[in-house]
């Protein structure tokens, strides 16, 4: 008898849970409401979230996030071709929407969201624009690296001296993108040969806020990732960067290396108006005014938007010159493979 | 054993000892059934068309620099490594519990019967991400093996403690009647019959281990399926990726063949006159104490402890006012609707083949069971992007809609059903269905009439452990899910993700919540079995 209720129940819960799919249109349906404006995301979901949420108040124009990672993304909206439901793209780095852009995916940027961005901050091509940028550190503990032994380059951590003291997200976009901006400016045989170090040298952990982690218990005395995660964890409970510090390269090092974010209107875009004016929202002063209140402690770009003060101005920290157009995800995942990385 | 021709019958081979049913096994399959199993297993197998595809469209020069390279032996011999050592400490465990709990004095044996299959209510992601929350040493190869040993070992506690409990005494008895001594007749009518059950639960521990990922990857123990996923990360579905990929569906084909040589062909359900006599409990006598105290450390390492973790998050997720009820609801919606969808669809897909082997065992049956299992041994993400390729090609109308989500969970998840389905049919015999048509009873009607009461608790189980799968199903979700829909496994990642405790906490509950009551009900499939 229990089970014949049971089943009852279970049949009544499956008939329903079939009706509900077919009629869903809200916020947490089954399907992409065809309403809304499709923005593929790979950036932070809390700056993305604050960002819509602006611009929906702003505009009343619906907006529905699909989250994915940098690469994969960029991947997805190849094989999606034109055809591709997004209208927009938003990447933490930018390799990946270079890869869109190479496959002719992406509308022309327009001159006035151009305009908000400084041109040292956008790609030569044009085709899409920086929203937030991000830069490279080395999180180290003074209790097991101190500060007079740190290294002078993110290059010498390839050397013997510095075998199983220093950790990675090797996985990950971020890490990937700064690979990235050291084959453009340092070529393709010492990137190899830094892989190779890499390989031997590091220990692999899942992603930037690991490597803080490990490196603030003590596990590995330091770690490359990039300084928001470091600036957010101090700005709340320090849990797990309280025993650490920062290093920046600067030297025009590879380790001083800028990421920039993307973002572009797709070429297909259903609805190319509304992704437009995202676009030119996000890269406002008060859609950068979003980002920097967000917490997100990543660096603004917008003309005359300043970052979060705890931040060292983004012009002090002497970056490599790197054409963002230039940087190729492909490549740096062929490297990676034969290095045995990936 | 000629000692027992009389109640032990070939099960794959009806024609060698039991010539009393050939007639009717020799029929020919209702072809409703046969093109359902057909279309089944064409589902099953398209994506593997793509995988392979994907592989070979690297050339051959280009797959063997890919293939064989120094990482690819690593990732090979870390994945081999943690099923040898895994494989059989869930066996051993599976094992010795299902006996404790079955044949023996131990008290309050409903009680650990419960708690014992309670692991399959925590996900075993969640429970490694407790583990390393409060132990950052549980980690590498002892980590991995450690956590998934504590949270697959029901897979093989669950069919053999249902095949112990429906074991007939009088099969034991006759034994030592015969002159066998006790661990002999044990030897020669015990284990014969339990060897379905110990290679149909090693084998779905074997196929899962083959695709984890969560548990893996927090473990920082790299195996082919954390490979293809950064493979994934990076490139989305580039021939990198297709090929450990293919490499890993020819090792779950191999695991395949070698659960069949072991399986063995014994026949479970009663033939002859008379019914079953429960068996005899053994006395633990001295030995209760100590039992208790390990299958408690047991419970403790498997359940409590990550469960006290996950309440001590949710402690702090709660005081701290840091639980957003509408996300929150929201995921526990969305979970909760695809696991449904997917029990139902993947129970009622694998009917057609579970019944066409049961009644129309054939090599081309076997295989199409087969081909199942093996896009099962694929991690979600693979079945998910081959079903990506798939509908952006073919089908763009159910791109992005719950649909390809719910086929991917069908694909990944049809062995449950199939398994599930199986034992239940094996407790049909043919001869009541014999006995049915011989009154007339049509086929049709047969089925609704004798063997759907009988096979019912079995496709409830198909069902149940369907719905535990998805809802903790993570990487085709992460990729099919429609745009906007957030599962809770989805959500507990992308806090986890971010190492964030205390964020995660609600929707780890919310997984432990909704299975729960599942995995207590899962208890009748052993109590039914009688």
């Amino acid at each position: 008898m229990r089970r014949r209720t049971f089943l009852t129940g279970l049949g009544a819960l499956g008939t329903a849970t079939l009706v509900g799919c077919g009629s869903k249109s809200d916020d947490n349906g089954y399907v992409a409401d065809p309403g809304a404006l499709q923005v593929y995301s790979a950036q932070h979901e809390n700056l993305t979230k604050a960002w819509v949420e602006a611009f929906t108040k702003d505009t009343g124009i619906k907006v529905q996030i699909r989250k994915g990672g940098d690469s994969s993304m960029g991947h997805q909206l190849v094989a999606e071709g034109a055809e591709s439901p997004a209208d927009v793209f938003l990447t933490e780095n930018s390799p990946a929407m270079t890869l869109v852009e190479r496959n002719k995916l992406l509308a022309p940027l327009e001159e006035a969201t151009a305009r908000q961005v400084p041109a040292d901050l956008t790609p030569s091509s044009k085709a899409w624009t920086s929203i937030a940028a991000r830069s490279t550190v080395l999180v180290y503990n003074p209790s097991k690296l101190p500060p007079t032994e740190l290294p002078k380059s993110l290059m010498d951590l390839a050397g013997p001296e510095w075998k199983d003291r220093w950790g990675c997200a090797p996985g990950g976009a971020d890490f990937q993108a700064i690979v990235a901006g050291m084959l453009a400016g340092q070529g393709e045989q010492k990137t190899k040969d830094w892989l190779k170090g890499l390989k031997t040298n590091a220990r692999a952990l899942q992603n930037n806020i690991a490597t803080m982690k490990s490196v603030n218990a003590g596990e590995i005395p330091c770690g490359v990732i990039y300084h928001y995660y470091w600036y957010r964890d101090q700005a709340g409970t320090k849990e797990g960067s309280g025993n650490t510090k920062l290093h920046y390269f600067r030297n025009q090092d590879p380790g001083a290396f800028v990421s920039l974010s993307g973002g572009a209107v797709l070429a297909g875009a259903k609805k190319p108006d509304e992704a437009r004016k995202f676009l030119q929202y996000i890269t406002s002063k008060a859609g950068q005014q979003v980002l920097v209140d967000s917490k997100s402690m990543e660096y603004a770009v917008g003309v005359g938007v300043p970052s979060a003060p705890a931040l060292p101005p983004l012009a002090t920290l002497q970056a490599p010159p790197v054409d963002p157009f230039t940087l190729s995800s492909d490549q740096v995942t062929t490297l990676m493979t034969d290095a045995g990385i990936l | 054993m000629p000692a027992f021709s009389e109640t032990v019958v070939r099960y794959d081979e009806p024609l060698a000892d039991a010539p009393a049913v050939t007639g009717r096994r020799s029929a020919r399959a209702p072809l409703v059934v046969v093109i359902g199993a057909v279309l089944v297993a064409a589902l099953v197998v398209a994506p593997l068309f793509v995988v392979f595809g994907q592989a070979l469209s690297a050339g051959s020069a280009e797959a063997s620099r890919l293939l064989f390279r120094p990482r690819t032996a690593e990732l090979l011999r870390n994945t081999l490594l943690l099923v040898a050592l895994t494989v059989p400490l869930t066996v051993f465990l599976g094992c010795g519990a299902a006996w404790l709990v079955e044949r023996t004095t131990l008290p309050g044996a409903g009680v650990w019967r419960a708690l014992l299959l309670m692991p399959l209510a925590i996900p075993a992601f969640v429970s490694s991400y407790a583990w390393t929350s409060v132990l950052p040493s549980v980690q590498g190869l002892g980590g991995a093996v450690f956590i998934t040993t504590l949270a697959y070992y029901p897979f093989v506690f669950l069919p053999v403690a249902a095949l112990l409990r429906a074991l007939d005494q009088d099969h034991l008895d006759s034994a030592r009647s015969l002159g066998s001594s006790g661990w002999d007749a044990v030897r020669r009518v015990v284990l014969p019959q339990l060897r379905p059950a110990v290679a149909g639960g090693s084998l779905l521990v074997a196929l899962h281990l083959l695709a984890e990922f969560g548990v893996l990857q927090m473990m920082r123990y790299p195996t082919f399926t954390t490979s293809i996923l950064q493979q994934f990360a990076v490139g989305f579905s580039n021939a990198a990726g297709s090929l450990l990929a293919a490499v890993l569906a020819l090792l779950c084909l191999g695991f395949l063949t070698v659960e069949v040589l072991f399986r063995g062909k014994t026949r479970i359900a009663r033939l002859g006159p008379g019914t079953g006599r429960r068996p005899v409990a053994h006395r633990l006598g001295a030995w209760t104490v100590p039992t208790v105290a390990g299958l408690a450390v047991l419970v403790g390492l498997a359940v409590a402890v990550p469960g006290a973790i996950v309440v001590r998050w949710l402690a702090r997720a709660v005081s701290t006012s840091a639980i957003d009820a509408g996300p929150l609801l929201a995921a526990t919606g969305s979970s909760v609707g695809l696991a449904v969808l997917a029990g139902l669809v993947t129970t009622v897909a694998a009917l057609p083949g579970a019944w066409l082997l049961h009644r129309y065992p054939s090599r081309a049956a076997i295989g199409l069971e087969r081909v199942t299992y093996v896009s099962s041994a694929l991690p979600g993400v693979v079945i998910g992007l081959a079903l990506v390729t798939l509908a952006v090609q073919w089908a763009r109308p159910v791109y992005q809609t719950a649909a390809l989500a719910v086929a991917a969970y069908a694909i990944l998840f049809l062995p449950r059903a199939m398994v599930s389905w199986r034992s239940g049919l094996a407790a049909a015999p043919t001869e009541l269905i014999e006995a049915s048509r011989s009154l007339g009873v049509s086929g049709f009607g047969t089925f609704v009439r004798v063997v759907l009461p009988l096979v019912l608790p079995s496709a409830l189980t198909g069902f149940v452990l369907t719905f535990l799968a998805t809802v903790t199903e993570l990487t085709a979700t992460l990729l099919l899910a429609p745009t906007g829909t957030e599962t809770l496994a989805t959500a507990f990642w992308s806090a986890s993700d971010e190492l964030d405790y205390v964020a995660s906490a609600p929707y780890a509950a919310g997984m432990i919540a909704l299975s729960v009551p599942l995995t207590v009900l899962l208890r009748r499939q052993i109590l039914d079995q009688r």
